[in-house]
């Protein structure tokens, strides 16, 4: 599987995310400067960071969102190809609107860094078929807006659809998202945006394993 | 376009020694001003006399002192006197480190005050060459009850996270304490590590004459002009006045900065490198001419201001001089060097600018406006600052805290929730949770684990380094030479608890007015105690800031002298934490609990004392506290324990509730194996040091008694990890409880505490 990781001003997981896509594609990331860089052609998936691109200034992912790079993230989704959007990553992906909602602040208005249970909701999915047989998983959240909001009749149709593929396990929901839910897919199923951070959960530190299942899931589908 | 021959004219106009007074020019440091430089200054160079001679900039009062701690082993490539220490971890790689205080500004404007702490201690890194991979704070806030505390926590906690979490550096430690003594002056002390290839680091010496100045980074603004002044100067009711002069902090452009500078730094572009922090454009650039040329010989300065990028229109060289505009860097190039520079920082869209260049005269000369504005040898602004050797007095003894005029508490488990949930000892998690303490995908444990020390690997590596943050300072109250030695072997203890082998000390030496000689007293003998601890551990000072006049309306904060530690693990996979212990493990004590009850927390939050009452402190043996933690390393080392705590605040009671509420298992401790004294409360509570809890498994505790009967070390069993309790056991034989705490209760009280103060309103 091809990688490539945008980094924009501000990105500060882009490491994280070259260093995981690296450990379980046995090949290095593309590393893709947002103002004048290239998604290479042969690209599988598309890795867009957390962080406070641009610092967060307007509205989180706002300005990211409005980058030259856009353009070819955007052309890439299009063609069918595989984005995965964690944290600030997934607020650009709203921003974008290659997913539905928003992200808001947390209800707590408090930054929240913790380990967080997480229910599997559909094991049917390519960024998640590694789960198969798993309720739920753990993986560190850290963020201030990850409230996400959407109207009724989109969250009904996410639902519908099966597009939802995590969601806070219930009572924990640590940002006052509607419905619990924590990360989503587009319609096509091919660009997930998630707030909790599967790149922090390939191992070797305090965030554990339960990370890697994404990245296989995504090895076998592409 | 402002009238400039109005402006230059005040701003070159002869200044006397009444306006000196205003500056904080003091009579004979006047004198000295004009003896030095031959005539009196004008309104700019007063201005930055006034900067550089501040105690901020000077250490004019600490300097003689501060002399006194070791800094040199085999290890060290660079101990004080730079941006920070820089200590060798092996395979040509190097830590750089240090911690400064924000204390007054952030008094003064919390979230901003503690932010820009923030990113002033990760300049002082990455200006190294260092990538910053750490974050560690240490806080001391004033009563809970007092009414700006709060909003006070809020504010701090809310800037360092709103600052570190942007700039993607994981916070990964630290300590919070409240006590009446900070009600009016808050201590907000931050710490950065930072990793270097020990062939690429930089320094603020070592600049040739001849060669370009170039300014990259924020645009300067009128935020922040003496604030090292302010930083000098005692406190006052009505000095939220002084708002302005906290600076704001944009951790966006600090991201970038330090992405670009490594980028730099990557090449041969830099001679020398000096960051903007207090006293802004004065101190970097008088900083790198006096330690300029070949041999630290010094150069001189020529810098146009008007090329200075500004935020603001009609500014004057006064106040350009002396802002402390955020997230600035100064920088000498090699002249071939300035277009791929600037290509770097645009890429970044970051000001860089050509503003100067050094010269062979000795001078810092400074034109705006096509006229020069400041024409002063630089040496007498740094090297000849006052170095002064203030009056001081002996503290006073205390006596020893006798602990039988006290009856034996009714019910030791209420003791050990009253403890566990005391503002000191409560869970912090409220305060963590809102800093990212896992960017950077390196953190092995940190503050969510309630380890002694967190652990943060060395990236691409099996090595890590751990980092803490320590001080007692009601030790240090109660007996200052003790206490700056406890404070040394406290973080010592705390590395060593991890497994780590301890290698140096950054330090942050918090205390009063140093013009009052029984505040010196404290701050010459905390001092003492201190290098005595770093002496005989061979844990050199690396690095550090003193932050003095920590008074308000004329009272001194408890002398907080703070260590930030660094210990090196070789391997990861040998490491221990808190969270280790397994069921059935065996619990082993190590060390000898030799009745101190003085200044403990048992002391101050069960009986209720304060101040002289408290008694004299434990005394530190430090020949026992490197036998004891050599011995536990190698324990870990050799793969014995699963998991080990140090036992200091609360003793063995509370060491042994962390160990069970970490591990989230039950554990029963007999307290005859722990103290033979004839009071239980003595034995459970005491805080005699050098001692550690560990739990170990069974297979482990032969061998491990074993080691320390040939050492002659007391290391035996103690108890056991079993259940759902925290139970303590006296009398094996009928096994007696006298206390029987559920885990439940146990961690809702040690909880609850800090989110229930945080949430009520006032």
């Amino acid at each position: 599987m091809k990688t490539a990781v945008i980094v924009f001003p501000g990105s500060n997981c882009d490491r994280d995310a070259q260093d995981a896509l690296a450990k379980v594609t046995g090949k290095a990331p593309a590393m893709v400067w947002h103002k004048d860089g290239t998604i290479p052609s042969d690209t599988d998936l598309v890795m867009v960071p957390g962080g406070f691109s641009y610092g967060d200034y307007l509205r989180c992912g706002a300005i990211a969102g409005n980058s030259p790079i856009i353009e070819q993230l955007t052309a890439h989704a299009r063609r069918g190809g595989y984005v995965l959007g964690v944290c600030n990553g997934f607020q650009i992906l709203c921003e974008t609107r290659l997913l539905p909602g928003a992200l808001m602040r947390n209800a707590s208005l408090h930054f929240v860094c913790k380990p967080q249970r997480l229910s599997v909701e559909s094991a049917n999915t390519a960024f998640t078929s590694a789960y198969a047989g798993r309720d739920t998983v753990t993986f560190p959240i850290a963020h201030h807006d990850g409230n996400f909001f959407a109207d009724d009749e989109t969250l009904d149709r996410l639902e519908g659809e099966g597009r939802v593929t995590f969601r806070y396990v219930q009572g924990e929901n640590p940002n006052g998202a509607a419905r619990d839910i924590a990360g989503i897919l587009s319609e096509n199923g091919r660009v997930l945006g998630m707030m909790p951070h599967p790149e922090r959960a390939v191992g070797g530190n305090e965030g554990g394993l339960d990370g890697l299942g994404v990245f296989e899931s995504l090895v076998s589908a592409a | 376009m402002p009238d400039t021959s109005a402006i230059l004219a005040r701003l070159t106009t002869t200044q006397t020694a009444k306006e000196g007074v205003e500056h904080g020019i003091k009579a004979d440091e006047w004198e000295r001003l004009v003896t030095r430089l031959g005539r009196e200054p004008n309104l700019v160079e007063l201005g930055i006399y006034s900067v550089m001679w501040s105690e901020h900039c000077s250490y004019k009062s600490s300097r003689r002192h501060l002399s006194k701690f070791p800094t040199k082993n085999a290890r060290v490539i660079q101990g004080p006197g730079e941006n920070a220490g820089v200590i060798d971890i092996g395979d040509g790689q190097a830590a750089i480190f240090k911690m400064e205080s924000h204390n007054h500004p952030s008094y003064i404007e919390p979230y901003q005050g503690a932010a820009t702490g923030v990113g002033g201690i990760l300049r002082d890194v990455f200006t190294m060459g260092a990538r910053p991979i750490a974050l560690v704070n240490a806080l001391r806030f004033g009563d809970p009850s007092h009414p700006k505390t709060r909003s006070l926590v809020a504010g701090v906690v809310a800037g360092i996270g709103g600052y570190g979490n942007c700039v993607g550096v994981p916070t990964v430690a630290g300590e919070t304490q409240f006590d009446a003594g900070y009600n009016g002056n808050i201590l907000v002390n931050a710490m950065a590590v930072g990793l270097a290839d020990q062939d690429k680091i930089f320094y603020a010496r070592g600049a040739t004459p001849g060669n370009p100045i170039f300014y990259v980074g924020s645009k300067t603004g009128r935020d922040g002009i003496h604030g090292a002044t302010m930083a000098s100067a005692e406190f006052s009711e009505g000095d939220e006045e002084k708002r302005p002069t906290v600076q704001v902090g944009d951790p966006f452009t600090e991201k970038l900065l330090i992405e670009a500078c490594l980028e730099l730094m990557a090449t041969d572009a830099i001679q020398a490198i000096q960051d903007m922090g207090a006293a802004g454009l004065t101190s970097s650039s008088v900083e790198m001419a006096a330690s300029g040329g070949a041999n630290g010989e010094g150069i001189g300065v020529v810098m146009d201001l008007d090329k200075v990028p500004q935020r603001e229109e009609g500014m004057t060289a006064y106040e350009i001089m002396l802002s402390e505009s955020q997230e600035r860097m100064l920088m000498v190039l090699y002249p071939d060097k300035i277009d791929m520079a600037k290509a770097i920082f645009d890429k970044y869209d970051l000001s860089a600018e050509v503003i100067g260049e050094t010269t062979d005269t000795g001078h810092l000369v400074l034109t705006q406006f096509g006229q020069v504005v400041c024409d002063i040898p630089v040496a007498p602004l740094a090297e000849d600052a006052p170095n002064y050797d203030r009056p001081w007095i002996e503290p006073p003894k205390r006596a020893v805290l006798d602990i039988s005029r006290f009856p034996e508490p009714g019910d030791y488990g209420d003791v050990v929730l009253k403890l566990m949930s005391c503002p000191d000892m409560a869970s912090k998690r409220w305060i963590w949770e809102q800093y990212d303490r896992h960017v950077m995908n390196d953190t092995l444990d940190s503050s969510q684990s309630m380890g002694n020390a967190a652990i943060v690997r060395i990236h691409g590596t099996n090595k890590a380094l751990a980092i803490c943050s320590d001080c007692n300072p009601h030790y240090v109250a109660a007996d200052p030479y003790e206490g700056g030695k406890q404070a040394v072997a406290e973080a010592y203890r705390n590395l060593s608890s991890v497994g780590a082998t301890p290698i140096a000390i950054t330090d942050n030496l918090n205390f009063g007015n140093p013009e009052k000689p029984a505040t010196m007293g404290y701050i010459v003998k905390a001092i003492e105690g201190m290098a005595e601890a770093c002496r005989v551990l061979d844990f050199p000072v690396v690095s550090g800031n003193v932050s003095l006049y920590n008074e308000t309306d004329g009272v001194a904060i408890p002398p907080t002298p703070v260590v930030g530690g660094i210990g090196l693990i070789e391997d990861v996979s040998k490491i221990a934490t808190l969270k280790g212990a397994e069921k059935d493990d065996v619990l082993i004590f190590v060390g000898d609990t030799t009745g101190q009850f003085g200044a403990s927390l048992f002391a101050r939050e069960w009986l209720g004392l304060k101040g002289e009452d408290l008694g004299s402190p434990p005394p530190i043996d430090l020949e026992i506290e490197k036998k004891h933690a050599t011995f536990v390393r190698q324990l870990i080392h050799d793969g014995l324990v699963h998991a080990v705590h140090d036992v200091s605040d609360g003793g063995i009671a509370c060491a042994a509730a962390e160990l069970a509420l970490a591990s989230g298992m039950g554990m029963t401790v007999s307290i005859e194996d722990i103290g033979r004294d004839k009071a239980t409360a003595m034995n459970l509570f005491c805080e005699a040091s050098a001692r550690y809890l560990m739990a170990v498994p069974q297979s482990s505790q032969a061998e491990i008694v074993r080691r320390g009967n040939e050492l002659s070390i007391n290391a035996g069993w103690c108890g056991s990890v079993q259940g759902d309790y925290l139970v303590f056991i006296e009398e094996p034989v009928k096994a007696r409880k006298v206390a029987e705490l559920p885990l439940s209760r146990l961690r809702e009280a040690h909880e609850g505490w800090l989110p229930n103060y945080m949430n009520e309103v006032d």
